[in-house]
């Protein structure tokens, strides 16, 4: 086995990780901080694909880099905004919780 | 055709992109009630640019191309704008301007008034949403399209929460993180096929992709996520609350525009990027997840005790509509989904569901300003109060059913004379059957404000005329675009609205409309005050309360976190198996 195939199946387990994360963690910072375990195994594995050279048959293709950095200031914004709604649910509500209605409905 | 050098009249593209960006930003320099004058700039502005981009298109003749920075894909990024890109532009355009007329009076700061932090950023997202479904639009690369999306989400996310109470603040939160889930599952896609062709330029990938499993699992990974955005059943986690919280101006946004990105987003990967990948099974599935939207928003539209939530549930149902043209659009002879009458049908519906559902919502919206509250069970007497915005809302009901001469009749002829040609006879039964649950929640609506009212009726506030009115041009505008399409679509398709058989197809939807409103509106309908319900009902009506109720429980369960998350997942595994099976000949 080669290192890329070893970092793509890293950020194929990371891609896992976040999911399941996303999935069962009932705390919103916990959902992001999966979301971002998620973002970072699609790095990962792209980085990967890079090293491949898959298009241009160069030793590494220079493309997924400029493309990376974009997803990752994408990530960041989108985890800054997500915080920023949390920290206002947690001012307003004294709680993060994210259940629908209060259960005194019907 | 070029598509690797810039057409005349390709810097309109990246004019129109530009344009609502460069609103936003000033806005948020000048600050203050600035913001709105702004905005009233660039909204003309953006209008003229979209009509200029739709004269150019029809003047070349073909695809509007612009090369950022000259050069030519795959290194450069090309803007691209067909003739889907065009027409959606323009209804965005149309859309944003009377969206803006109406929100004056809710976000306005007039001199005396003082600024509000809510009016700031609705003016700002407004303009930011606009720019990134322009970008959505025109964009011609996988990695641009998601870039885009994101913009749009990010845009569309603090609109739900304006108003800063915790439930809606909640509802943003549950939309950001379910919509974060959807882009990574479509950026996991896009890197899978850079690795596998080395290119995400829409032609240049649509001429590498093959049906192989890099391809497959690209496609399935995109669409669950795309999915997740568009709030497609059993997706459609964070809607509800999203659209039924949200002010009505902004709400107008969500749901008319916001989740049409997405959306042409999933048109642009099955029919631009991999119509050969596509396979039959798949395609009857994001059909089939539209059928079941249909049903079930539309069922649950009908049993909400408020106006705007009746509102948000019928969004869901008719992002069931949008999905129906895919199995249509399906030739078997070239194994591929065709541009063709099931794809300008299916652009039809999102171009009048965008008109209508503005308008509809804009009304809801004034009829809650009026009274203070929107229980349905409460309206009676609106009509005679307010009949300009309840005339907008019943024009709005009847574009969505698809009566002559509506874009949406227009569509779903399209679709019909699809699903005839395909001979896939179940969806007829589908198109068919959506407009008889979109007359049911409208009858729902239509009798609680004709209902006589036996004391005075208390408005809490006076509405703005010009509010009114822009919700009913946008109603207006829907229900009559079967007549301005008259021109490209072929007329034989428009029939006199008074011949028999389009007649007797009206009273039959509005007569089925009105007995599904009989049966599974939650207050008896035709119960005249307050008498106990219940022991008078018949066999027949606890039946359909039953059905009613149990369509419920199914929606609250699907609207569960875990439920939801683990359905995305499950789609996509589904997606990715169908992918494999091709039916034989």
């Amino acid at each position: 086995m080669n290192v890329e195939t070893l970092f793509a199946l890293c950020g194929c387990a990371l891609v896992g990780i976040g999911l399941y994360g996303l999935i069962v963690q009932p705390h919103p910072l916990r959902k992001l901080v999966a979301f971002n375990i998620m973002g970072s195994g699609v790095f990962v594995l792209f980085g990967a694909l890079a090293k491949r050279g898959a298009a241009a048959g160069m030793a590494a293709d220079p493309v997924p880099q400029a493309l990376l950095i974009t997803a990752i200031v994408v990530a960041f914004a989108a985890t800054a905004v997500t915080v920023a709604l949390l920290l206002r649910l947690i001012e307003s509500t004294a709680t993060a919780s994210l259940a629908d209605e209060p259960p005194s409905g019907d | 055709m070029e598509l690797w050098t810039s057409t005349h009249g390709g810097a309109l593209l990246a004019a129109a992109v530009l344009l609502p960006f460069v609103g936003m930003l000033l806005g948020l320099l000048l600050g203050g009630r600035q913001v709105q004058r702004v905005a009233f700039v660039f909204m003309p502005l953006g209008l003229a640019l979209a009509l200029a981009i739709t004269a150019a298109w029809l003047g070349e003749g073909q695809t509007l191309v612009y090369l950022l920075g000259g050069w030519a894909p795959p290194l450069g990024i090309a803007l691209r704008a067909d003739g889907p890109a065009v027409a959606m532009l323009l209804t965005v355009a149309g859309v944003v301007c009377g969206i803006g007329i109406y929100a004056r009076a809710d976000f306005g700061t007039p001199l005396g008034v003082k600024e509000s932090r809510a009016a700031f950023s609705y003016w700002l997202l407004l303009m930011a949403v606009w720019g990134a479904l322009n970008l959505v639009f025109v964009s011609g690369d996988l990695f641009t399209l998601y870039v885009a999306l994101e913009l749009l989400t990010f845009a569309g996310v603090p609109l739900v929460c304006l108003a800063g109470s915790g439930e809606t603040l909640r509802a943003a939160l549950r939309y950001m993180l379910f919509a974060l889930c959807g882009s990574v599952l479509y950026l996991l896609g896009a890197v899978l096929l850079y690795g596998g062709y080395g290119t995400l330029d829409i032609p240049l990938l649509a001429d590498a992709v093959q049906p192989e499993p890099i391809a497959w699992a690209a496609l399935a990974l995109m669409t669950a996520g795309l999915l997740a955005k568009t709030a497609l059943f059993p997706l459609h986690i964070w809607l509800p609350p999203a659209h039924g919280g949200a002010p009505a101006a902004a709400s107008a946004v969500l749901s008319a525009l916001v989740i049409k990105g997405s959306w042409f987003l999933v048109v642009r990967l099955w029919f631009d990027v991999m119509p050969g990948v596509v396979t039959l099974p798949s395609a009857q599935l994001l059909g089939a997840l539209g059928a079941m939207a249909i049903v079930i928003g539309s069922v649950v539209a009908l049993r909400q005790e408020r106006l705007k939530l009746l509102v948000a549930y019928s969004t869901m149902a008719q992002i069931g509509y949008l999905f129906l043209m895919f199995p249509l659009a399906f030739d078997a002879t070239g194994n591929a989904l065709m541009h063709g009458a099931a794809l300008s049908g299916g652009l039809l519906q999102a171009v009048s569901h965008a008109t209508a559902k503005a308008g509809m919502f804009m009304a809801a919206g004034l009829i809650y300003a009026a009274l203070g509250h929107d229980r349905i069970a409460d309206l009676a007497g609106v009509a005679r109060a307010l009949p300009v915005s309840v005339l907008a809302f019943v024009l709005a009901g009847i574009a969505l059913m698809g009566v002559v001469p509506s874009g949406a009749y227009l569509a779903k002829k399209l679709l019909l004379d699809a699903a005839d040609g395909s001979g896939q006879w179940w969806w007829t039964i589908v198109l068919q059957g959506g407009a008889v649950f979109t007359a049911g929640y409208v009858v729902l609506v239509l009798v609680s404000v004709l209902r006589r009212r036996s004391a005075a009726l208390v408005l809490v506030k006076r509405v703005s005329r010009r509010s009114e009115f822009a919700a009913l041009a946008l109603a207006a505008a829907s229900l009559l675009l079967a007549l301005a399409a008259l021109g490209p679509v072929p007329c034989h398709l428009v029939s006199n609205p008074l011949a028999p058989k389009e007649l007797a197809t009206t009273v039959l939807v509005l007569v089925g409309g009105a007995l599904l409103a009989l049966g599974l509106s939650r207050a008896p309908l035709l119960a005249t005050g307050r008498s106990a319900a219940g022991a008078s009902d018949g066999r027949l009506r606890q039946a359909a309360l039953a059905v009613g109720m149990a369509f419920e429980q199914a929606d609250r369960l699907a609207r569960r976190w875990p439920v939801a998350s683990i359905s995305l997942l499950t789609l996509a595994a589904l997606f990715g198996g169908l992918l494999l099976v091709s039916v034989p000949k």
